[in-house]
């Protein structure tokens, strides 16, 4: 009864392609936006931004990398950690070289070193397909993780091996290292991942999208109308390691502070690839709603016995939350395996005839 | 019908072509010629190497002998993305749509050699990038229009009926503009409403845009009606090439669909 289309005419075409079309769509964002900008910031605890919201932010980040590429240009890749990692290097190196540079450029820097190696391990993805070019990536992962490692270069010969984020400010409020408040870092976050994620859906919505999405449905078609898998699928690698690289000097920057290279380690490429396919495969809602499910029930099942009245031993909390959060991503992965953004999708159609079966 | 429409000079011409597989050759020797503004089909009975001719003309394939000239141009081998951009669209015997995507998107993915703005534009999505992505839009609404698809704008392809999928496969080509459609088989599987419906489409994209079309097809009624010239492939050779009365009378075209009785 209330999300209806009905009655909403469009009478041009500009309208008819706007990133909301529905008024009930854009009121929900606007809703969104203002719990995220005004109401979150003003009420939440420390524990709160630092442990669930600001990882929660930035694994959507993630998320939307490896789905504008697993995801809208089909091809699977492994590398997330490493290419986060490219971004959390690349940041420290320029903040440490260049102490007088904006974060933000910083961080937009460090995401298009990303970009770059991505491409270059994009290019086995021209003859190679599925889970072949899985294995290929994974090799990113890895040398990225030992030449990390081993380069002294890259931590500034850091005895302890570990990268620690700079203190800097920007309009006078410290965004980084030990001094920054939660709020801070959670706002610098925040403002980088809405904007990037408008970029992203955009992206999505215009030819280059529409051509990865060509390639990833049906290749030889693609090809036949003159889009060039090379061009296509590299760019893919390259946008999308942008946004990897970009979450990882966020992860650093404002969120950890200090991460050593296991920070980057293969957990966390799978740990993104489950938000992809748990969130929903080719959908930007859908990263969110997977980062979300994967950063925020384990932190809910930890707290879900105290709540409910029960004490027991933390180490069997500990078992019981590992089991009931992989049952869970069974249950939906069976239950819906498009992903999460799909059943939203499915409540949406329902809603438009509601409360009439048809 | 030939009279009415000026065919023009040969806009395809492809010379002396083989191709082979290993030790399987799909096409020996085959020569043919397509002319301006003509509805041309290519027939033949299974394994005669039509589709290995369309995929040879597109670039897919690459023959060992022959050349093929498009558009006043000589090439050894063609490459996919040049046919495209010299304007050769084509649709495929197994629908290949993009299934994900809507019927809008499909077809607007058919112009996208035609768009421009590079990702920068698009990513803030003002200005030209907006722009070009409303014109292009207009146009593909007219080939909606053209198709008879309206309804189905908005729906992802997967989920329609396989006659349907055909013609939004006619309407990705269209999307082109294209000098040189090839259409392979696009009325297998259809019953004869669906047929006659698309047998209209292509007479009118004929007609209307003056595009020319090469065509595969098995139905020979449609065949001998819409084409205004014949090419019979059998065994990866041509055995006959003509008008549509002067091919269904040749000896050597029945003893290929029929068989010939061995001594």
């Amino acid at each position: 009864m209330l999300y209806r289309e009905s009655g909403q005419y469009k009478t041009n075409y500009a309208d008819d392609q706007a990133i909301f079309p529905l008024k009930q769509d854009r009121w929900l964002m606007a809703i969104a936006l203002v719990v995220a900008f005004v109401v979150i910031p003003l009420t939440s605890s420390e524990y709160m931004l630092q442990a669930v919201i600001i990882p929660f932010l930035i694994f959507a980040l993630a998320a939307i990398g490896l789905n504008l590429l697993a995801g809208y240009c089909g091809q699977i890749s492994l590398g997330t950690g490493g290419f986060m990692a490219v971004g959390a290097y690349a940041a420290y190196k320029l903040a440490t070289s260049f102490p007088d540079l904006n974060m933000i450029v910083v961080f937009l820097l460090s995401g298009v070193v990303a970009a770059f190696v991505g491409i270059m391990f994009g290019i086995p993805s021209l003859r190679i397909k599925g889970f072949y070019l899985a294995v290929a990536t994974l090799a990113a992962q890895f040398f990225l993780q030992w030449l990390f490692n081993k380069v002294a270069w890259f931590y500034n010969y850091n005895p302890s091996g570990t990268i620690t984020a700079p203190p800097r400010e920007m309009f006078g409020f410290m965004i980084t290292g030990p001094a920054a408040t939660a709020e801070a870092r959670y706002m610098i976050t925040l403002v980088v991942v809405v904007v990037l994620a408008l970029v992203a859906k955009n992206l999505t919505r215009g030819h280059i999208g529409r051509s990865w999405m060509a390639i990833r449905d049906m290749d030889i078609a693609a090809e036949i109308i003159g889009i060039r898998p090379l061009h296509a699928k590299l760019s893919a690698f390259a946008i999308s390691s942008f946004y990897c690289g970009v979450a990882g000097a966020l992860f650093v920057f404002t969120w950890l502070g200090s991460v050593e290279t296991e920070a980057f380690a293969i957990t966390v490429s799978f740990q993104v690839l489950f938000m992809v396919i748990i969130g929903g495969l080719g959908s930007i809602l859908g990263s969110f709603i997977g980062a979300a499910f994967i950063t925020a029930v384990p932190i809910l099942l930890t707290n879900a016995p105290q709540f409910f009245g029960f004490n027991m031993p933390i180490d069997l909390q500990k078992h019981f939350e590992v089991m009931i959060f992989g049952v869970l991503i069974i249950f939906f992965v069976i239950v819906e395996p498009h992903g999460l953004a799909r059943l939203w999708q499915i409540a949406k159609e329902k809603l438009r005839l509601w409360p009439f079966p048809y | 019908m030939t009279e009415t429409r000026n065919i023009g000079d040969t806009l395809l011409k492809v010379d002396n072509i083989s191709l082979s597989f290993g030790g399987v050759k799909a096409i020996t020797g085959v020569s043919l010629e397509i002319r301006e503004r003509e509805i041309c089909a290519i027939i033949g009975p299974n394994g005669a190497g039509k589709t290995s001719m369309l995929n040879v003309i597109n670039g897919f394939y690459h023959p060992q002998e022959g050349t093929i000239t498009f558009g006043g141009e000589v090439r050894r081998k063609m490459r996919p993305h040049l046919a495209a951009q010299g304007g050769i669209a084509r649709t495929f015997q197994n629908v290949a749509l993009f299934t994900g995507m809507s019927t809008l998107d499909n077809i607007m993915t058919g112009r996208n050699l035609k768009m421009k703005r590079n990702f920068l534009w698009q990513a803030i999505n003002i200005g030209p990038a907006r722009k070009e992505e409303l014109e292009h839009r207009e146009f593909v609404e007219r080939i909606i229009d053209f198709l008879e698809i309206e309804a189905i704008r908005k729906t992802p392809v997967g989920r329609l009926p396989y006659g349907l999928q055909k013609r939004v496969e006619l309407g990705r080509a269209l999307a082109a503009e294209p000098k040189l459609l090839l259409l392979d088989e696009p009325m297998a599987g259809m019953n004869v409403e669906e047929k006659e419906d698309m047998c209209r489409f292509i007479l009118d994209t004929n007609d209307e845009f003056g595009t020319t079309i090469g065509l595969i097809e098995h139905d020979m009624g449609v065949v001998m009606d819409l084409s205004d010239h014949v090419v019979v492939l059998d065994h990866g050779e041509k055995i006959a090439d003509g008008v549509p009365d002067v091919v269904r009378a040749d000896q050597n075209v029945i003893d290929a669909y029929l068989g010939v009785a061995h001594e």
